[in-house]
């Protein structure tokens, strides 16, 4: 169903006169109110009225996660602290954390933005929605709570980890759509069947999976897993969190909740703005924004905008399934390789379960790369011949090296002896000094 | 005769083998053949014991991979020369052998020797005809 059809299925005019209202609003009231952007513009010579048309935006300058570690904690505040009713802030595992602070009027358009991405999973008051994301500082959990408090569905909040309890609750409770990352939805039904519960026979009919890069192949993993729809949804804390775009019933591509965050996307070298149907990277203005509001974010998340316009009846704009992230990029010998590429190749092959890990080192000899892929075996691809292990081990490297062009050695693990996560994967350990 | 032996995935990592045998001793698992095929990577533990569905259930239980197999057990006379005629004997009658081991059990004069064989029905009538079956009782 669609939550807000006034703002998801507008006339596109309609739609780009308000982007355009709301950016020059935006613009006056960052120069006005925040050191950093009036400096910023100051320097490239734009001012507020230079900004006449929806194009113009090309004029304004990228904002970038290095500017956002720069002024933490709230040198990117543009009201007054006494304003700011939350905060919250990414986890800080690659570098300083990011700082997101949220106005009133913010915390409604990020509930406002989850109970749309809800809603095309098929969430209605009527549902009990399991919210499996981390509470506390990370966006997901509170994100998803407030999205399913909007909608007036029962919200258990389960919180990450706790996994048996997670399944009582869910068989309890009769969770019909849950949310979580990709990674634990499938730890979570490995669990069940460990325990003797079949997680198809649990009833929970849908799932909004996010917050770390996931594959086609492994959504049909999930789904086959629970008997459930994977819904695809994407955020991240510098913007708001969860509820900036997210797939409807047609699981094709995420609509982008662009009345109020709009989205380009650029070549990541030259920063040039591509057209639709071009894959570069996302960049996002926060326009309706208060409390900490962004001129051209740059996600470092490789997409493009989907030109056909969605039967669903949105008229929003979806991007693509993305492809990774700009940083997340493996470099092996020259070849650029995307983890969530190889988890997609890895699902193909019979007999490997898509827990992987890839370790990536350079040798002291060579000063060549090395990535070594663990791959658990299947109970039921494991032989107690030695060549026919030896047969699977070469088939996965051939087809590495055939589909993705890297060469890479192919380690059989235990099952379950990669760690599991509860947030998000670990799916790459870089051993290299670069 | 035809038995049941248990093979184990073993990732080269220290202690696995130990942890195997540990699990084995807990659950009062006697091992009557013990073979390990290693590679640089990864070994499979081969294993004939005297309670196989017990072994099963309690290695699964500490999650290892396992899987049973299907192989034969032959008496070999303790003598020089005991083997290759065994041997000849298989490829006389056009059975490939893809491994074979040992077994800790010895009764009187004859050894055990554990045979995977391409062919089980085939390798067992042989084994059968030349009265190389059933001595050992595991």
């Amino acid at each position: 169903m669609i939550w807000n059809p006034e703002h998801e299925c507008m006339d596109k005019a309609a739609l780009q006169k308000l982007q355009f209202a709301r950016l020059k609003n935006l613009v006056e009231r960052v120069y006005t109110n925040v050191p950093f952007y009036r400096d910023t513009l100051d320097k490239m010579g734009v001012k507020p009225s230079d900004i006449r048309s929806l194009a113009d935006i090309a004029k304004l300058p990228f904002t970038t996660k290095d500017d956002l570690r720069d002024t933490y904690p709230y040198g990117l505040l543009a009201v007054p602290q006494s304003e700011i009713v939350e905060i919250h802030m990414s986890s800080g595992t690659t570098g300083t954390p990011v700082v997101d602070a949220y106005t009133r009027r913010d915390m409604d358009d990020w509930s406002e933005g989850m109970a749309r991405t809800l809603s095309g999973a098929g969430a209605t008051r009527n549902d009990t929605i399991q919210n499996a994301y981390g509470y506390g500082l990370f966006t997901g959990g509170l994100g998803s709570h407030y999205g399913s408090q909007r909608i007036g569905a029962t919200v258990i909040p389960a919180s990450s980890g706790n996994t048996e309890k997670q399944l009582m609750l869910i068989r309890d409770f009769k969770t019909s759509i849950i949310t979580c990352t990709p990674s634990y939805a499938l730890y979570l039904a490995e669990r069940a069947r460990e325990l003797g519960i079949d997680p198809t026979a649990l009833g929970v009919r849908s799932g909004c999976f996010g917050a770390e890069p996931w594959s086609e192949n492994m959504r049909k993993e999930i789904e086959k897993a629970w008997g459930l729809k994977a819904y695809d949804i994407y955020g991240l804390t510098e913007i708001t969190g969860p509820g900036v775009a997210f797939e409807c019933e047609a699981q094709c591509g995420m609509h982008v909740n662009e009345d109020l965050w709009y989205p380009e996307i650029i070549d990541p070298a030259t920063g040039a703005v591509l057209p639709e149907g071009e894959k570069g990277e996302l960049v996002i203005t926060t326009i309706t924004k208060e409390g900490t509001p962004l001129l051209r974010y740059r996600t470092r998340d490789i997409t493009f905008i989907m030109k056909e316009v969605c039967g669903c009846g949105r008229t929003t704009r979806r991007i693509h399934r993305l492809f990774g992230r700009t940083d997340d990029l493996l470099i092996i010998r020259g070849v650029n390789v995307f983890p969530s590429q190889i988890e997609h190749t890895l699902i193909e092959i019979q007999g490997v379960d898509p827990n992987y890990l890839i370790i990536v080192d350079r040798s002291a000899q060579t000063h060549l790369d090395e990535a070594e892929l663990h791959v658990e075996v299947n109970p039921e691809a494991f032989s107690d011949e030695t060549r026919d292990m030896e047969a699977l081990r070469n088939r996965i490297e051939a087809v590495m090296k055939s589909k993705l062009g890297i060469n890479l050695k192919v380690k059989l693990v235990e099952p379950k002896s990669i760690e599991r996560s509860i947030g998000k994967a670990k799916r790459v350990i870089d051993k290299r000094s670069l | 005769m035809v038995i049941q032996q248990i093979s184990i995935f073993l990732e080269n990592a220290a202690g696995r083998l130990a942890e195997v045998t540990r699990v084995l001793k807990d659950g009062g698992v006697n091992l009557r053949a013990i073979m390990i095929a290693d590679t640089a990577d990864f070994g499979i533990l081969r294993i004939i014991v005297d309670n196989p569905d017990k072994a099963l259930r309690i290695l699964g239980d500490a999650q290892f991979t396992v899987k049973t197999t299907d192989v034969l057990s032959v008496t070999v006379k303790d003598s020089v020369g005991s083997l290759a005629d065994v041997l000849a004997l298989f490829e006389q009658n056009g059975i490939n052998i893809e491994y074979l081991y040992a077994a800790l059990e010895k009764i009187g004069e004859t050894a055990v020797v554990i045979f995977k064989v391409e062919d089980l029905d085939k390798g067992l009538s042989v084994v059968k005809a030349h009265g190389l079956g059933p001595a050992a009782t595991f």
